[in-house]
């Protein structure tokens, strides 16, 4: 109790971690809250064409060259951004999870075959490899997107796992757990992944921030979901509609913006958290 | 120091034939006959015209052939360089596409990638417990590193191509120019090329510094260091050995980072119409050009797997453990 109360203690004196944690958050709640604020559909043509950011009939963020508005794609595409991000970024974890702790538990062949598993999964250019999957796929969706990010983007939490599993294995209290004649799995989530529970935490920041990126580029491609509109997709539309060079800024802007906001603060929660957590690395 | 070159040439001999069956299998998984999606778009009125097409077709690419025999002919013509044929482009093969295509991906990738991980591994290094550097170079760095590459080419090209006429806007070099080795056209091609370059440089540069700072202040905590400072070592010194520790896992990062910097390479020639692989990319899938994509898939793995042994090569020279047959950057 006292070492949690202790982590309490420095995480709400970190500043990276309390403005990591607070932009994070405030960019959630307006991806909760934002696209029921919105006063017209994301899709929907008929506001006045190349409208800059005003007051008036809540096009708060101006429309696009065809008259869509910005405000309501950029909240809906927020909203996406999280949830590509936490069902990317959780599938990755618990994949790198169930790879990682069997490969470091298990040992032998079952860790060799998992690791050359890892290795080959870890050299491929797994965003090429997505390429090829969303081409051919002819309706595409978040949850698919998201799935197919999450299955490729694990094998380096995967392989800091098994790293990390090894090390405690061979602990006194694995020991004891193994004597009392515990089933593995029990004794790795019971025992050894309770001991780096910060560590899974600050993976799983790590890959949420990384499943966001990787969709905004898959998007930005033209591979993004149909039917509805994301961060990317409004750069992809913006760009191939000569947004630039018509100077229509508030089409452009916002979502790359968004996007770099919650990267870049969950990153700097990242840092807090270790600080926190490493005691090594706080002094400064 | 051959242990670890089996280790690593098994690794990429699967990834080949895995890649390989993966872009061989794909088309064949997905719901839809190709052929059929093919006809679609060329319209055939006359059905039994269209009949013949479709044999032809069908023949054409193997289709009718059993699976195992598909697969292997995939193999053979993969070994002689045939990649298929452009629909879009037709009667330009894949592979003369890709050709075309590569020398401007390469001339931005290898640049962008060797200086950003220089210069980031050098101001990383020095930012590390340097107060007010770190304070300044760590929020830049992390910005950087979080910032969509696409969208970070997208504001290059608005400030300074689009508003302020710095640089061009787009493509690779001006077309009203006489291509040739002369001077004004080496100048264009420059000129139309450090916009896209800075992007990917730009990017790539904050998460390389960012690491290299983390990694110092780790290896600053190690035992040999305080061992040194209490032997009354110079700071320099002291920080010199951190920095040539801490350099051994940036090399692993450099060939783990590759499949993010080709996507980045890829938007960023989107976003400047730059005519490398991105281009032609983007051109195959708003024209569903199916064989271009599997083919510059293919085209990227090869790629990745000889940077990839490359980094191990150098691995090799600057890490002796690996040499001796010590554990050292493991597999």
């Amino acid at each position: 109790m006292s070492s949690l109360r202790e982590s309490v203690h420095f995480a709400v004196r970190n500043r990276k971690l309390v403005f990591g944690v607070g932009v994070t958050l405030a960019m959630l709640l307006f991806a909760i809250v934002g696209p029921f604020l919105a006063h017209h559909p994301a899709l929907e043509y008929g506001g006045q064409l190349s409208l800059p950011p005003t007051t008036h009939d809540g096009y708060w963020f101006g429309t696009t060259l065809l008259g869509q508005d910005v405000y309501a794609q950029f909240a809906n595409g927020l909203r996406l951004a999280f949830i590509v991000g936490a069902l990317g970024g959780g599938i990755a974890a618990a994949v790198g999870m169930l790879v990682g702790f069997t490969a470091g538990y298990r040992a032998g062949i079952v860790d060799e075959i998992l690791n050359m598993l890892t290795n080959v999964v870890l050299v491929i250019p797994t965003f090429a490899l997505l390429l090829v999957i969303a081409a051919y796929l002819q309706v595409r969706g978040v949850v698919t997107e998201s799935i197919f990010i999450g299955l490729t983007s694990w094998p380096w939490a995967a392989r800091a796992l098994r790293a990390q599993t090894f090390s405690l294995v061979s602990r006194d209290f694995v020991d004891m757990a193994r004597l009392s004649g515990r089933s593995s799995w029990k004794i790795i989530f019971q025992e050894i992944a309770p001991n780096m529970s910060s560590y899974l935490f600050m993976m799983f920041i790590i890959l949420f921030g990384g499943a966001i990126l990787i969709a905004a580029t898959l998007d930005f491609i033209g591979l993004g979901p149909s039917n509805t509109i994301s961060l990317g997709m409004m750069m992809q539309l913006s760009v191939q509609n000569a947004a630039l060079q018509l100077h229509l800024w508030w089409w452009f802007l916002p979502p790359g913006l968004a996007i770099m906001a919650i990267v870049a603060s969950l990153y700097v929660m990242n840092v807090g958290l270790d600080e926190v957590f490493n005691p090594k690395l706080r002094a400064m | 120091m051959r242990r670890y070159f089996l280790r690593k040439l098994i690794v990429y001999c699967l990834t080949f034939v895995l890649a390989v069956t993966i872009d061989w299998a794909i088309p064949h998984l997905m719901p839809g006959n190709p052929v059929l999606t093919l006809m679609g778009r060329i319209q055939i009125q006359d059905p039994q015209v269209a009949q013949q097409m479709y044999h032809h077709y069908m023949r054409a690419f193997n289709l009718d052939l059993p699976l195992w025999k598909q697969y292997g002919y995939f193999w053979v013509s993969l070994f002689h360089g045939d990649l298929g044929t452009s629909i879009v482009q037709f009667p330009a093969s894949v592979s003369a596409i890709i050709v075309h295509a590569v020398p401007y991906t390469l001339g931005l990738l290898v640049p962008a990638t060797l200086l950003s991980w220089y210069a980031g591994n050098k101001v990383g290094a020095m930012a590390a417990r340097r107060k007010v550097l770190d304070n300044t170079a760590l929020p830049l760095g992390y910005a950087l590193t979080a910032t969509p590459y696409m969208w970070l080419a997208i504001l290059l090209s608005w400030t300074l191509a689009v508003t302020w006429h710095l640089f061009p806007v787009g493509f690779a070099y001006d077309p009203t120019a006489a291509r040739g080795f002369t001077w004004a056209f080496i100048g264009s091609l420059l000129h139309h090329w450090f916009l896209p370059f800075l992007s990917l440089f730009l990017v790539s540069f904050g998460g390389w510094a960012i690491g290299m700072r983390n990694m110092i202040i780790y290896e600053l905590e190690s035992d040999y260091v305080h061992y040194l400072e209490a032997l009354g070592a110079p700071q320099r010194l002291v920080r010199k050995y951190a920095f040539r520790n801490a350099v051994l896992p940036q090399i692993t990062g450099l060939a783990l980072s590759l499949g993010a910097v080709i996507a980045g390479a890829l938007v960023t020639e989107i976003v400047f119409s730059y005519p490398g692989l991105g281009y032609q990319i983007l051109r195959a899938i708003t024209n569903e050009d199916y064989f271009v994509i599997q083919g510059i898939f293919l085209f990227i793995i090869v790629g990745v797997l000889i940077a990839n042994f490359l980094v191990d090569l150098v691995y090799v020279i600057v890490d002796p453990r690996t040499r001796i047959g010590m554990q050292g950057g493991g597999s």
